[in-house]
């Protein structure tokens, strides 16, 4: 079986990211990039189920700027086998909406025929959490998002989802996209020799117009504003203190 | 035109106050009227009937929505939504895998945990962990969106709109339910608590966890958690607060143990009065903190339960 896994280049977790004074939006010129953590997760599952025989090739795919590249190579490095990268802008600071990019992985999952899609459930950028639920309704395939464990068996995967009361499990039947949520791993970190090994692995070039996908938004960003900084208060020296300051504060 | 709001609903119990305010925050868009979907909602439906903005409930009482799986809950929602210029429902976890599916068959956007309704086409939503606030515009003929509860109000009581029965079979064959490991508890909900008292990786264990519980019990408060605090198994995955987990906005927050990470404040930072109590000095959390102890939990934590 072949398994598909999209990847996203967001700025990375650790950054504080800092609002343009223009408004126009989230400034990324010169911010640390990297794999959005939650697709870090979804490779490392796809090479899980390499390494337990339940599946044979890894292709991992990326849609943006070329710069996306690094970030298959960092795919590519911790264990997957081929990768594509789709771009679609030019300009870091475009995000492609999750619409298009799911149509665009529609398009690939045509041609690759993969029987398993493993995405991450967000990205830490637009927060949307939505590219793997619109690629199943694309492919009309089912879906199991959010999973925290994931078995697959012949033409079906059990899957346990974190959800809002606890867990809940689904079987699915495949083909499927299955979105991973923090706990389904740790993602493993690539050594050296990997990834200059990784350099050498296929990395195919395409585009938006290749797949005949027209990414223009949907949605106008208007304006994106800092939200409202909330003050420090004060250090209080004793519980004795604190409950006398809740008590003021009609909080108890 | 017309809302179609995707009610929560988990075990036949609406989430009446996520309900209420996702009433509360569309309801200049137009008449609202609420999907209830599942065999054995019909309670749920006559409850949703009284939250007063509702203009009628629509129930889907096929035994294949129970669990509202995303496959045939979308199926169901994008047979209805010829008749509505908006689709909304509050963002839980059953919203956020349901309606972006129901947003891409109709070949629209989705917009994810709305904060504010600017009008019928633009809205606010946090990006980045809520460290930017964007302003969209959608050019979408229908608008499918998931709204934050936590930015607000509930509608008022005291409606008694008509309850619709809806025939439609579940479409069947994608996706089974196999079982729900919800742990039963008396405390409120997390998402609309009063009081949230929540622990980190500060607390060290499950067993000390209960030094959190307990002050909890006290309080009448919900317990929550960081991730860190959820990743060593102190605490289950559901009581995770932050970017990831669930978003609170109660009008206490007690943050124990936590260090304040980006992640976890993008999770609480609309509560009314915060609470941190961290040995750290220096930590994070400090920062947006309207009253800091610096103090050892172990200490801090029971003395505050014995004097609340
Ligand atoms: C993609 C992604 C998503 C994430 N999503 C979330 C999310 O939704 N929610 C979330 O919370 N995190 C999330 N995180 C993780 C986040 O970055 C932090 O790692 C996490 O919040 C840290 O948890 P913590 O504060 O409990 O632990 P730490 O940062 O380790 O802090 C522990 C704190 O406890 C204090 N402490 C220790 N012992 C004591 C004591 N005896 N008494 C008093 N204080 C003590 C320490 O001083 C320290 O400040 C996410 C991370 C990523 C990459």
């Amino acid at each position: 079986m072949k398994v598909l896994v999209p990847v996203k280049r967001v700025i990375d977790y650790n950054v504080k990211v800092r609002v343009k004074a223009d408004g126009t939006g989230v400034d990324l010129a010169n911010v640390k990039m990297s794999m959005n953590p939650f697709d870090e997760i979804a490779v490392e599952e796809a090479i899980r189920l390499k390494e337990a025989g339940k599946a044979d090739e890894i292709v991992v795919v990326s849609i943006g700027v070329k710069q996306a590249q690094e970030t298959l190579r960092t795919a590519l490095a911790m264990g997957a086998d081929r990768a594509i990268l789709v771009t679609a802008a030019d300009d870091v600071h475009t995000d492609i909406e999750p619409l298009a990019v799911a149509k665009i992985l529609a398009a690939v999952a045509k041609e690759e025929n993969p029987g398993l899609i493993i995405a991450g459930k967000q990205a830490i950028d637009n927060d949307m959490n939505a590219t793997g639920q619109m690629l199943a309704a694309l492919l009309g395939w089912s879906q199991a998002t959010f999973a925290s464990e994931v078995a697959v068996d012949g033409d079906t995967a059990t899957v346990t989802r974190e959800v809002d009361g606890g867990l809940q499990t689904v079987k699915v039947k495949m083909p499927a996209v299955i979105t991973a949520d923090l706990r389904l791993n740790e993602p493993r970190y690539a050594s050296l020799p990997n990834i200059m090994k990784a350099k050498k692995k296929p990395l195919d070039e395409k585009t938006a117009a290749d797949y005949g996908v027209d990414v223009s938004p949907r949605l106008t960003v208007v304006k994106t504003s800092e939200p409202p900084v909330r003050q420090a208060g004060i250090k209080v020296g004793s519980v004795d203190e604190l409950v006398s300051k809740l008590k003021e504060a009609g909080a108890l | 035109m017309a809302v179609l709001l995707l009610a929560d609903v988990a075990n036949g119990q609406l989430a009446k106050d996520a309900v209420s305010k996702t009433v509360s925050a569309v309801a200049a868009l137009g008449d609202v009227h609420v999907l209830v979907a599942g065999e054995g909602g019909d309670a749920a439906a006559a409850e949703a009937a009284t939250i007063a903005g509702v203009a009628k409930v629509i129930f889907a009482g096929d035994h294949g929505f129970c669990h509202l799986l995303a496959e045939p809950t979308a199926d169901l929602i994008v047979s209805m939504a010829g008749a509505y210029s908006h689709i909304a429902a509050p963002s839980a976890s059953d919203a956020k895998n349901i309606l972006p599916r129901v947003a891409a068959l109709l070949d629209v956007m989705i917009l994810s945990d709305v904060t504010a309704v600017v009008d019928g086409d633009t809205f606010e939503r946090p990006i980045y962990a809520g460290n930017a606030i964007q302003t969209v515009k959608s050019a979408d003929s229908v608008k499918v969106m998931t709204i934050r509860t936590t930015s607000f109000e509930a509608a008022a009581d005291g409606n008694s709109a008509p309850v619709e029965a809806l025939g439609t079979a579940a479409s069947t064959g994608l996706s089974e339910w196999v079982e729900d490991k919800v742990a039963a508890s008396d405390r409120p909900e997390l998402t609309s608590a009063k009081i949230v008292v929540s622990g980190g990786r500060g607390v060290g264990s499950e067993e000390d966890f209960k030094i959190i519980e307990a002050l909890a019990d006290k309080l009448g408060a919900a317990v929550g958690a960081s991730r860190a605090a959820v990743d060593s198994g102190f605490a289950p995955n559901d009581w995770q607060v932050g970017q990831t987990g669930k978003v609170v906005a109660p009008e206490v927050y007690i943050a124990c143990g936590i260090s304040g990470a980006i992640q976890h404040l993008a999770g609480m930072k609309d509560s009314k009065i915060i609470v941190a109590i961290n040995k750290d000095e220096e930590a994070p959390i400090f920062q947006v903190a309207d009253f800091g102890l610096v103090a050892d939990l172990f200490d801090a934590v029971p003395e505050l339960t014995g004097k609340v």
